[in-house]
C-alpha cells in the first residue's frame, strides 16, 4: 500500500497486489498481480499488471494482462491492453482501448497487435526475488 | 434518429438510428479497424466496437473541452484562440495520416466555436481514412438557445439508447448550409432527419 501522503518517482515492481493512493511517477509492474490505484491515487506511470483497477487519476497506459476496471470516479488518460474491460458510467477516459483475444486453447492472451509487441504469455516477471515489492531508482516523500 | 415504440428502460431512452445502421453497414464484415467515439467511454460502446474486432479510441469531448477552454464565461472567445486550438487538437487527436477507419462524434460538433469546429473537422479529415464515415447529430431547432445533451450507448447496429446529461448552448446556429460548408472537402454528406428534432449527418471522407 503506497499512501495518500507517498509520492515516488521511479520503477516499481511488485510480487503481491499493490494498492496506490499517493502520487506515482515513472512505472509500477505487477505482472501476475492487482494493482488498485485508490480514490487519493495521482498516477503518471505505465501500469503492466495482471488486474488493474481505477478509482483515481492515471496518467499514462495500461497493460493488464486479463482485467482493466476503471471507476465512476477515475480519470484516465492513456491507451489500455487487456483481455477484459469493464467502465463504469461517470469515469472520464481518454485513449485508445485494445482488447487482447484469448487464444483457442482458453489459456493466456495472444499477441493481437503486431506494432505494440504486447503478448503476456511471454512476459517475463522482471522483479527482484526480494524483497517481494520494490522500488527502483524512486524517490520517496512523506 | 426516431423515437422507438418501445418504452425506455430506466434513465435512457431507445431509439433507432438510421445513421448508425449506415455507419456500421459501411464497416460490414471488417475487422481491425480504429474507430472513435467521442461522447464519453461507456462499456456498451466498448463492448459492442472491440466485440466485432476493433479498436476504439474513446473520448468525452465536450468534458475535455471544458478542462481545455472552460468556465463557460468567455468560452467561445477561448475557443478562438489559435494556439489554444492547435494544443488541443494536437492532444486529443494526434492521429497518423488515414489511419482512422470511423468517427462517432455524436452530438458534440454543436458545442465547438467556428474556428476549433473547422479545425477539428480538418483534423479528422487528415487522420481518417479514404471513404471512412463520421455520424454527427445536430439539433433540429436551429435559433434555440440552449439543446439538451446526450449520452449515447449502442445497443446494436440499429439502435442507441439515449441518456440526457444536461443542456448546453450550441456555440452557432447549424442550418444545413452550414454544415455543408464545414464539411465542404469531405465525399458525401447525408442528412437524416427524425421526428423529434434531430438532425442526423453522416459523412462520407
Amino acid at each position: 500500500m503506497i499512501g495518500k501522503s507517498v509520492a515516488i518517482k521511479g520503477q516499481i515492481y511488485s510480487r503481491e497486489d499493490i494498492t496506490i493512493d499517493g502520487e506515482v511517477e515513472g512505472s509500477v509492474e505487477a505482472l501476475e498481480h492487482k494493482v488498485t490505484i485508490g480514490p487519493n491515487g495521482r498516477v503518471k506511470a505505465t501500469l503492466k499488471a495482471r488486474e488493474v483497477v481505477v478509482l483515481g487519476q492515471v496518467y499514462g497506459n495500461i497493460e493488464a494482462g486479463e482485467r482493466a476496471e476503471v471507476r465512476r470516479e477515475a480519470r484516465l488518460i492513456g491507451d489500455i491492453r487487456t483481455m477484459r474491460i469493464m467502465i463504469e458510467d461517470g469515469a472520464f477516459f481518454k485513449g485508445g482501448i485494445d482488447i487482447v483475444r484469448a487464444d483457442a486453447s482458453g489459456g493466456r492472451a495472444r499477441k493481437e497487435n503486431k506494432e505494440s509487441g504486447y503478448a503476456p504469455s511471454q512476459t517475463v516477471l522482471q522483479a527482484p526475488s526480494e524483497p517481494d515489492s520494490s522500488i527502483d531508482a524512486a524517490e520517496v516523500k512523506r | 434518429m426516431s423515437r422507438s415504440p418501445a418504452a425506455p428502460s430506466g434513465t435512457g431512452q431507445q431509439r433507432t438510428s438510421n445513421g448508425l445502421d449506415q455507419f456500421f453497414a459501411s464497416i460490414r464484415d471488417r475487422e481491425n479497424l480504429s474507430l472513435i467515439d467521442l461522447a464519453g467511454a461507456s462499456q456498451a460502446n466498448i463492448s459492442f466496437i472491440t466485440e466485432m474486432g476493433h479498436r476504439l479510441y474513446a473520448d468525452d469531448l465536450l468534458r475535455s473541452l471544458d478542462d481545455a477552454f472552460g468556465p463557460a464565461e468567455g468560452m467561445l472567445e477561448r475557443q478562438a484562440d489559435p494556439q489554444r486550438i492547435d494544443e488541443f487538437v494536437n492532444q486529443g487527436f494526434d492521429f497518423p495520416e488515414c489511419s482512422v477507419d470511423g468517427a462517432l462524434v455524436w452530438d458534440t460538433l454543436q458545442f465547438l466555436g467556428p474556428e476549433l469546429l473547422q479545425a477539428l473537422v480538418d483534423r479528422l479529415y487528415h487522420i481518417m481514412r479514404p471513404d471512412a464515415h463520421l455520424l454527427a447529430i445536430f439539433h433540429g431547432n436551429e435559433k434555440a438557445r440552449t439543446v439538451p445533451i446526450y449520452h449515447y450507448r449502442i445497443n446494436n447496429a440499429r439502435t442507441v439508447t439515449i441518456i440526457p446529461r444536461g443542456e448546453r448552448a450550441p456555440a452557432q446556429v447549424f442550418n444545413n448550409r452550414l454544415i455543408e460548408k464545414v464539411f465542404q472537402q469531405w465525399g458525401a454528406i447525408k442528412f437524416y432527419v427524425t421526428r423529434d428534432n434531430l438532425r442526423e449527418v453522416m459523412v462520407r471522407r
